[in-house]
């Protein structure tokens, strides 16, 4: 019997219900329907009550508690009778796109639709309770698609979760690896913040092509606003330095504090071969001298001449 | 095909024109060392723009060249290593040593020139 609901829970077909059970679960899911359309305003208002009594959504007004559950109820109901859960897929969607901007987390949605579960159960309870045999067959019709319905509606919104942080991810990788002309063939590319491998992987194609396009022929790395460097990020390190060096540029990193000089120490990270110097600063003039420039203020720049 | 081989003043230029097998690496070699010698050349520039890839043996050919052209009293400067290939090779684990490198052609000579300079005894 177990085995029975799980299986009908998880098949997605919408006539699953109708073929996994006998032929009176369609009449009695019809009924059930029919009961629920009747009592919808009681039972709405129940649900909304419930929500707000279990200080669920409180991002949300009550109004709008009002209105969302409306939809959502309409919508529980539909796929009861239709047992295609489509519809309810892309209302989950939508949903879940105007409320997770506001805050609402994945708990309260999914605690509302159980409430919802709930609610409906016990109006069942209530009006078959003189008939055990037969609540118990409108429960096995019922419960299979309400779970479904849970599954539905959480997964959406996970999804949709998902998705914004995905959105969220790609933006701050683009936002986070400038890499920067500051003298005709002179770069530079500060790093902020965590690296990890996939982002060392997009760091340093980056800088390659920013070395073609831009002719570099010095990068200066800074890696000022890296909170820590571990040996996976010293030797994602000296990957991009002998890669540029394959592409004809020297590199000079910048910004090792001294914690991580003497973390790099500690753990013998072997960066012998990488020019490094204090702080940006000091990188841009290192890497000035290396090109040939000499800037020097303009009052004694002039002097010698006059 | 057998790699084009320019001579332009002290400099020799090796202009790879399609992806090598092993054999015309190992001609290429050998077509280097002969004319490093026959022109008396201070520099040599490999140019391996075209390529998308860049295998072991390439790089220990590379590598080689390099080495028996310094026995040959010439420098050699790799050029043209396109950004996916150079992230590849060090990913790899491919290591051109102590071969220099530069950006493309114009880069190359100007290293060279560079190094060839130091050293030598100048004329007039």
């Amino acid at each position: 019997m177990e085995e029975r609901k799980r299986t009908r829970i998880s098949t997605p077909s919408s006539s699953a219900i109708a073929e996994a059970s006998p032929e009176s679960t369609v009449a009695l899911l019809r009924e059930l329907v029919a009961h629920l359309r009747e009592n919808r305003t009681q039972l709405r208002e129940e649900w909304v009550r419930r929500i707000t009594e279990s200080k669920l959504l409180t991002a949300m007004t009550r109004e709008e508690i009002f209105a969302e559950a409306t939809s959502v109820y309409d919508n529980y109901v539909a796929v009861l009778e239709s047992g295609s859960v489509e519809a309810l897929q892309a209302y989950a969607r939508d949903l879940s796109e105007r409320i997770i901007p506001r805050g609402v987390e994945t708990h309260e949605v999914v605690g509302i639709v159980l409430l919802l579960r709930d609610v409906l159960a016990r109006s069942l309870f209530k009006k078959y309770q003189s008939d055990f045999g037969l609540l118990n067959r409108v429960l096995d019709a019922y419960e299979p698609a309400a779970n479904r319905i849970a599954n539905t509606v959480a997964v959406s919104f996970v999804q949709e979760r998902e998705r914004i942080i995905r959105q969220q991810q790609e933006a701050i990788r683009e936002l986070s690896t400038p890499v920067l002309q500051v003298r005709e063939r002179l770069l530079i590319l500060p790093i902020i913040g965590v690296i990890d491998p996939q982002r060392a992987r997009q760091v340093t194609e980056q800088l390659l092509r920013g070395i073609r396009s831009n002719r570099a022929k010095v990068v200066v790395i800074d890696i000022t606003g890296v909170p820590a460097v571990d040996s996976t990020v010293a030797n994602h390190l000296v990957q991009t330095v002998d890669a540029s060096r394959l592409m004809g540029a020297t590199v000079i990193v910048t910004g090792l504090s001294s914690e991580i000089a003497q973390t790099l120490v500690t753990i013998g990270v072997d960066l012998s071969k990488m020019k490094t110097v204090g702080d940006l600063q000091g990188g841009i003039e290192e890497a000035e001298r290396l090109l040939g420039y000499k800037v020097m203020m303009e009052q004694t720049a002039d002097k010698p001449l006059s | 095909m057998r790699v084009p081989i320019l001579k332009q003043g002290d400099y020799l230029i090796a202009s790879i024109q399609s992806a090598l097998s092993d054999q015309e690496l190992l001609q290429l070699r050998d077509d280097l060392a002969e004319q490093a010698g026959r022109f008396r050349s201070r520099g040599i520039i490999i140019d391996v723009t075209v390529l998308d890839v860049m295998d072991s043996f390439a790089c220990r050919t590379l590598r080689s060249i390099a080495h028996i052209l310094r026995l040959r009293g010439a420098q050699t400067a790799i050029v043209g290593i396109q950004p996916e290939v150079a992230f590849a090779m060090v990913q790899l684990g491919l290591a051109l040593g102590e071969v220099q490198t530069a950006l493309d052609l114009e880069e190359g000579l100007a290293l060279l020139s560079e190094r060839t300079k130091r050293g030598g005894v100048s004329e007039k």
